[in-house]
């Protein structure tokens, strides 16, 4: 049995991904001398980003895969005028913030939740929207915001965070929505055609929910090879390996490894909830303009539960403008955290200049926390 | 960003990572110097009458008071003990103090109390002074326990980080991350299948099977707050080495990792309460592994990397042979959205 440089054993998983890594490392090799460059691929997903960069496969392929982040880590993707939003709402008395824990310590134009926290504002981290309900029910006397922030795969859970206040008769719940769709992003990022990418692997949990053909547009329309896979070591090297090949054959082609857990028409339950509560809307993402159709906004029957609607009247400070940040350029593949020159030069996960750089799930912070050699 | 945004304190300050180190160098450093405190170890070491004392303190808060493997109460005890077995002594006193939420159970505070006096009766060790405040707070479960220990250091102790060398040897006691992992999961109301329990746990095994090897251990520490990365990589720092662990040797338990996983949090930032970590001399890795090994808490003891000559970094091969940093801790590890 193989072991390791101290006589621990090696499981067969590894020794499976090891050579699977060899194979990956061969097709790259392959496409770099026919093509003369790097294949260049991007990971829409900020867990796909981390879980690339965590396992060392993204560096032990550097010479042969270029990979780019996308548009699919929620807290980078939100827009600085939501943030400043969000961080004005916490300051009104008798509010109490309900948000995940990636939001708290992204850079408004001024100041974060986390500071209003440590300043005096009740801002609650959940990890399910629902707790929103009960805060709501244990304190009429307060309003509820519960911060929805994120894509396709949390909706579902806002959705049913509202369901619930509705059953409830709960009035002093609202929602600031700023819930985006994944397949709009990328299509104004493939219709912009600005950089060569050469495949996608498109985001592991979205598509449990939307399902495979969601993203069929992608080799229809782009003539882009695409993979969906899941997060493990192994998963990876899979996508990367269907992903080469389809590029080695030049065929455009979704490929579906993850399908015990995808399936090609996604989650009919998660989509009905999210349509009952949510419709189509623009909304405004970091690093674009305002993309068609591409956020969720509530149906107007629920307005009184919109947050921008509860309360009209907030003091938001104008949007500041970051001197330097590339989080835009970073979240839709053109540049990668090392060509920011603010990157571990001023900017780093406790001085973050941008969302990419809080997020577990951003670019900039998964490159500092596993990449950067000191 | 202006000056006075900066100046305040944030919960970050707290977690034991990169915010604490600063806080610790530019406010209470610069107010206390002295000899004792710049040796920045777990306990301070003190001479007094031919004897060398360990001093140690440390304050408790953690929510829920009671988790999966432990409450606040021997979380507190085991907590200042393992800090002196760490420093190489044996612990003879403690204090305890308390500051207690106004409108908190008397019948909750009794079971913290037996917890802890539970802990110090197997240990033997007496608690012979304490403190008591109660304060307005809107969460009765908001208690605070200050734990003090006194120990004697065993005339073999020579521990010291300055005493690493490039060729020595990194072992942990056992897994990494149960208690962070078991707190998290109690916090956030993970439904899992199997919930993780916290390691929280006395030491003091290590002291009596370890004593004739404490010429051959370098340095030892809990990972407690930060985890490994960042005890390992203030190690680094303080010694002036690199340290190389090798991911597939680091014992990670599948409910460990199912937590971490779904947090996003990387299991080597979070806390053990019943592990120590030691740097020990190229060589003695083995009498030392088959030593620990004598123990029910030393069983799962294992290498997981060496030193090198360097300067004051920590590097993972991961389990595909890639190489990444691992750094500090920045800021509380928060969940995240998906
Ligand atoms: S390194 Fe910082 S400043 Fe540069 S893009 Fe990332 S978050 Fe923005």
């Amino acid at each position: 049995m193989k072991q390791d440089s101290f006589g621990h054993p090696v499981e067969k998983y590894n020794l499976l991904a090891e050579h699977l890594l060899a194979k990956v490392l061969e097709l790259g090799q392959k496409i770099a001398e026919k093509k003369g460059k790097k294949t260049k691929i991007m990971e829409v997903c900020g867990t796909h980003t981390v879980a690339f960069s965590r396992s060392g496969i993204a560096q032990l392929l550097s010479d042969v895969l270029d990979l780019r982040s996308g548009p699919g880590c929620p807290v980078c993707v939100t827009h600085q005028q939501d943030l400043d939003y969000m961080i004005s709402l916490s300051r009104i008395k008798d509010v109490i913030i309900v948000t995940f824990g990636d939001l708290l310590r992204v850079p408004g134009s001024f100041t974060s939740l986390e500071k209003e926290k440590a300043k005096g504002a009740n801002v609650h981290i959940c990890y399910s929207p629902l707790e929103a309900i009960d805060l709501a029910a244990k304190n009429t006397q307060k309003e509820i915001v519960l911060l929805g922030i994120g894509f396709e795969t949390t909706a579902p859970t806002i959705a049913a965070a509202l369901s619930q206040a509705l059953e409830k008769g709960l009035q002093n719940f609202s929602i600031y929505s700023t819930l985006k769709l994944v397949p709009p992003a990328l299509e104004a990022l493939l219709q912009e055609k600005k950089f060569d990418l050469d495949g996608l692997v498109l985001p592991g949990h979205v598509s449990t929910v939307l399902g495979s053909d969601a993203f069929d547009f992608i080799a229809q329309e782009y003539a882009l090879p695409c993979v969906v896979t899941g997060f493990e070591p192994l998963d990876l090297l899979i996508g990367l390996y269907y992903l080469l090949t389809s590029l080695i054959e030049e065929k455009a082609e979704l490929t579906n490894t993850y399908t015990h857990i995808v399936k090609e028409k996604g989650n009919q339950a998660a989509k009905e909830i999210i349509n009952l509560y949510f419709e189509e809307g623009d909304t405004l993402w970091r690093g674009f303009a305002s993309i068609p159709g591409s956020g969720l906004k509530l149906r107007t029957k629920y307005n009184d539960f919109e947050a921008r609607y509860r309360f009209k009247k907030v003091e938001i400070p104008e949007t500041g403008v970051f001197s330097g940040c590339s989080c835009g350029d970073i979240i839709t593949g053109k540049l990668t955290p090392f060509d920011c020159v603010h990157f571990n030069n001023g900017c780093t996960p406790l001085t973050p200049v941008g969302p990419c750089m809080v997020s577990s799930e951003g670019a900039c912070s998964a490159y500092y926390q596993y990449r950067q050699q000191i | 960003m202006n000056e006075q945004e900066k100046d305040v304190i944030l919960l970050s300050h707290g977690d034991g990572g990169l915010l604490t180190h600063q806080l610790i160098q530019g406010t209470f450093f610069p107010g206390f110097k002295n000899e004792w405190l710049e040796e920045e170890g777990d306990s301070a070491v003190l001479n007094f009458c031919h004897e060398r004392l360990a001093f140690s303190t440390d304050s408790f808060v953690v929510s829920p008071l009671f988790f999966p493997g432990g409450d606040i109460g021997k979380l507190a005890i085991c907590g200042t003990v393992n800090d002196l077995v760490v420093s190489g002594a044996r612990p003879l006193w403690l204090s305890a103090a308390f500051i207690i939420p106004e409108g908190m159970a008397i019948e909750r505070l009794s079971d913290v109390v037996r917890s802890m006096s539970e802990i110090a009766g197997d240990l033997k060790l007496p608690i012979v002074t304490g403190d008591t405040k109660v304060v307005s707070s809107n969460d009765p479960e908001n208690l605070f326990i200050n734990t003090t220990g006194i120990g004697v250091i065993y005339p073999e102790t020579n521990f010291n980080v300055k005493n690493v060398e490039p060729s020595d040897i990194v072992i942990i006691t056992g897994s990494i991350g149960d208690h962070g992992a078991a707190i998290l999961a109690a916090r956030l109301g993970l439904e899992l299948e199997e919930s993780p329990q916290s390691d929280c746990a006395p030491l003091d095994f290590i002291s009596t099977l370890l004593r004739p090897y404490f010429p051959y251990i370098k340095v030892m520490r809990d990972p407690t707050r930060g985890g490994l990365a960042t005890t390992l990589k203030e190690l680094a720092i303080s010694g002036d080495v690199d340290f190389w662990l090798e991911e597939n040797s680091i014992n990670v338990k599948p409910k460990v990792k199912a937590v971490s996983d779904i947090l996003g949090i990387d299991p080597y930032y979070l806390a053990s309460e019943g592990r120590a970590l030691l740097v020990v001399k190229n060589g003695k890795e083995e009498e030392i592994i088959k030593e620990l090994k004598k123990h029910p808490l030393g069983k799962d003891a294992s290498i997981i990397g060496y030193a090198r000559a360097g300067k004051g970094n920590l590097f993972l091969r991961t389990k595909l042979g890639g190489t990444r940093p691992l750094q500090m801790l920045a800021g509380t590890p928060l969940p995240r959205i998906c």
